[in-house]
């Protein structure tokens, strides 16, 4: 398996983009979404990173980036073919469905899709910074029945083994996966590369083929009712205060310390 | 008349029906360990399954986890502890558990599945709930109803209330929002549950857990964080000496783990740990979105910044502008006193 090289897909979100401070609307449906600035999830960009690494290396021979959701998903995928992806999948899903859609069906799709591709290896996000779910990986590799390595901060290869360092929250593990496997992306996987502007001249030429969920088999019925969504309770503006005494006392007086 | 009493019967049936539902609640918590001891946060969930009504099961999986389902025995409002104990389960593998878990549902047709949102919660419950076809829900902060939950998304910056109606709700749970369940007082039955054959599509190889003397951050009272203020690893030490004097879990931002300061466990925030203390001290930290994430919750938070518009500042119930190689040192020595 390894010898041929690895054929790998990355999943990539669309996601409003880290640095914007959200607002919710008016009218308790969502968050303001139209108008904002939007980019790659910072977690897939560093598992598109990791699986161009991997091709750089010789242990992968193809990468698939995937998309699910509408139209300016495109420019995502686009992203990711200009950092070294070799085609791009849209899996097309009108804006008015996309609203309701969970990990639960991404994962149902991207299941299929690895089938489909002939996949061994899919690196996901560990989490998507608007949802922040966290699931994504987990059921894909559930619905594929292959191995997980999630929050990843190392991936090597060792035969048709995969050796996985993940973050949890004592320190650091390594386990090892049977391929085919998942992983997931933690921060400090790697640090993803801009996208050169020949790169991006480029990228416009590689392909890029469009599915729908239906083609897939995959049914979009939502599972989970978004009821509301709320603005968090505001904190109580504080105090400055001049020096560590003023500090200290300000403490002791309300029995924090 | 008739139909009036048709009505009545049918009304009487319908809330019959309603108390049927309420009665036949179960829930199981997936504990959380490490080989002796129990992880607090699994006390935080157990207090969460109580919330859903309905009867509340442990499940300890492990190696050498005996200690471990006694001591579950233990805590009120637990009425079993699943136990199963194989080599398979060493390092806790998501893929050796999601046959165990699904085992048990099969005999036990729970209608919640819990864990904490802690990194071992956030592996293995999505993988169980794709198993059983149901949509998972992450890190929950509030229950509203048995199938309705308050949980936040955008880092924090919106709270997002779902209606869930699979047939089993598969929760994560996040500890801060949730008291622990007291650890003594019940007397629960403990249950051998045979191990379903291994899977052997995955190896826990080994762990390089960083070892202190101090609370462990999720839980400590009292937390001290340092960012890219304090300007290398060596200054930390600063931060140290002041969190000894409090009792102290020593925690940090992205900033500071990014430039090799502290290790990674040590990081607070969206796509780290999420803390909510009495006491949050954010030394040289500017209070990025996703390091508030983390610790907005706090009781009281206090900011050490030089910079007087560093948003941290919009948040801390007490700051001081000025030198944290200052303040920090002053405010130990004060301490000690
Ligand atoms: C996908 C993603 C996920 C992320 N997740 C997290 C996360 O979980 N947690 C997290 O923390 N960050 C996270 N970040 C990073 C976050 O956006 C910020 O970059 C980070 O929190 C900044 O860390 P900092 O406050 O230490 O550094 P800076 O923003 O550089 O702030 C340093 C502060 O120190 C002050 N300072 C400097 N010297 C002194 C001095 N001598 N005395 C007093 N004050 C001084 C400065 O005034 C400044 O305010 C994430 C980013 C991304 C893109």
């Amino acid at each position: 398996m390894a010898a041929a090289g690895l054929r790998a897909m990355v999943g990539v979100k669309r996601v409003i983009d880290y640095a914007v401070k959200v607002r919710v609307k008016p009218d308790n449906s969502g968050v303001v979404t139209d108008g904002v600035k939007h980019s790659m999830n910072p977690f897939c960009e560093i598992a598109v990173e990791e699986a161009v690494r991997l091709k750089e290396k010789k242990l992968v021979s193809e990468i698939i980036a995937v998309s699910c959701g509408p139209q300016q998903c495109q420019e995502t995928i686009r992203t990711a073919l200009a950092m070294g992806a070799d085609r791009g999948v849209h899996v097309e899903i009108p804006a008015k469905e996309y609203e309701s859609l969970t990990p639960f069906q991404v994962s149902k799709i991207l299941a299929a899709l690895a089938k489909k591709e002939n996949v061994n290896l899919l690196l996901l996000g560990k989490q998507a910074i608007d949802d922040d779910c966290n699931q994504t990986g987990q059921m894909t590799a559930a619905f594929l029945d292959w191995p997980q390595g999630t929050f990843a901060s190392e991936v090597s290869l060792d035969g048709d083994w995969l050796k996985v360092e993940r973050e949890v929250d004592g320190g650091l593990e390594t386990v090892r996966l049977k391929l085919p496997a998942v992983v997931t992306a933690d921060l400090r996987l790697n640090e993803p590369r801009y996208a050169t502007l020949p790169n991006i001249m480029k990228a416009k030429k590689k392909k890029m083929e469009m599915v729908k969920p239906s083609d897939l088999g995959v049914d979009l019925t939502p599972r989970v009712k978004t009821l509301s969504v709320e603005d968090p309770p505001q904190r109580k503006a504080g105090v400055k205060v001049e020096t560590v005494e003023d500090l200290v006392a300000k403490l002791k007086e309300i029995g924090r310390i | 008349m008739n139909a009036l009493r048709g009505f009545l019967r049918a009304q009487r049936l319908g809330r019959r029906a309603v108390s049927l539902l309420h009665r036949f609640q179960s829930t199981l918590v997936i504990a959380e360990h490490a080989n002796e001891t129990l992880t607090p946060i699994t006390l935080n969930t157990i207090t969460a399954a109580k919330r859903l009504g309905g009867e509340v099961s442990c499940l300890v999986a492990g190696t050498n986890c005996e200690k471990v389902a006694q001591e579950l025995s233990k805590v009120p409002g637990v009425s079993k502890v699943l136990f199963a104990q194989h080599d398979a389960y060493k390092g806790l593998l998501a893929e050796e558990l999601t046959p165990l878990i699904l085992e048990i549902q099969k005999q036990f047709s729970c209608t919640h599945i819990c864990a904490g949102a802690s990194a071992f919660g956030k592996n293995l419950l999505p993988r169980v709930a794709a198993k059983l076809d149901v949509a998972p829900i992450s890190d929950i902060i509030e229950i509203k109803s048995p199938d309705t939950f308050v949980r936040t998304i955008y880092a924090g910056n919106a709270l997002c209330t779902v209606k869930c109606d699979e047939k089993i709700k598969v929760l994560s749970v996040r500890g801060t929002s949730f008291e622990a369940a007291p650890a003594s007082g019940g007397n629960a039955a403990i249950e051998k549950i045979s191990a379903p054959a291994p899977v052997g599509q995955s190896e826990w190889i080994e762990q390089k857990l960083t070892k202190s003397d101090r609370p462990e951050l999720t839980s400590a009272k009292v937390v001290v964080s340092g960012g890219r203020g304090l300007k290398s690893g060596d200054n930390f030490k600063l931060l140290y000496d002041l969190a000894d004097q409090l009792h102290a879990a020593v925690g940090a931002s992205r900033a500071a783990v990014d430039a090799g300061f502290v290790p990674n466990d040590m990081q607070v925030g969206q796509t780290g740990k999420i803390v909510a203390p009495e006491l949050y001290i954010a030394v040289g930290i500017s209070g990025a979105i996703q390091h508030l994430a983390g610790m907005k919750d706090s009781k009281t938070i206090v900011a050490i910044n030089k910079d007087p518009e560093a948003p941290i500042f919009q948040v801390a119930d007490y700051g001081i502008v000025a030198d944290l190689f200052k303040v920090v040192p002053e405010l130990t020595a004060t301490l000690k006193k």
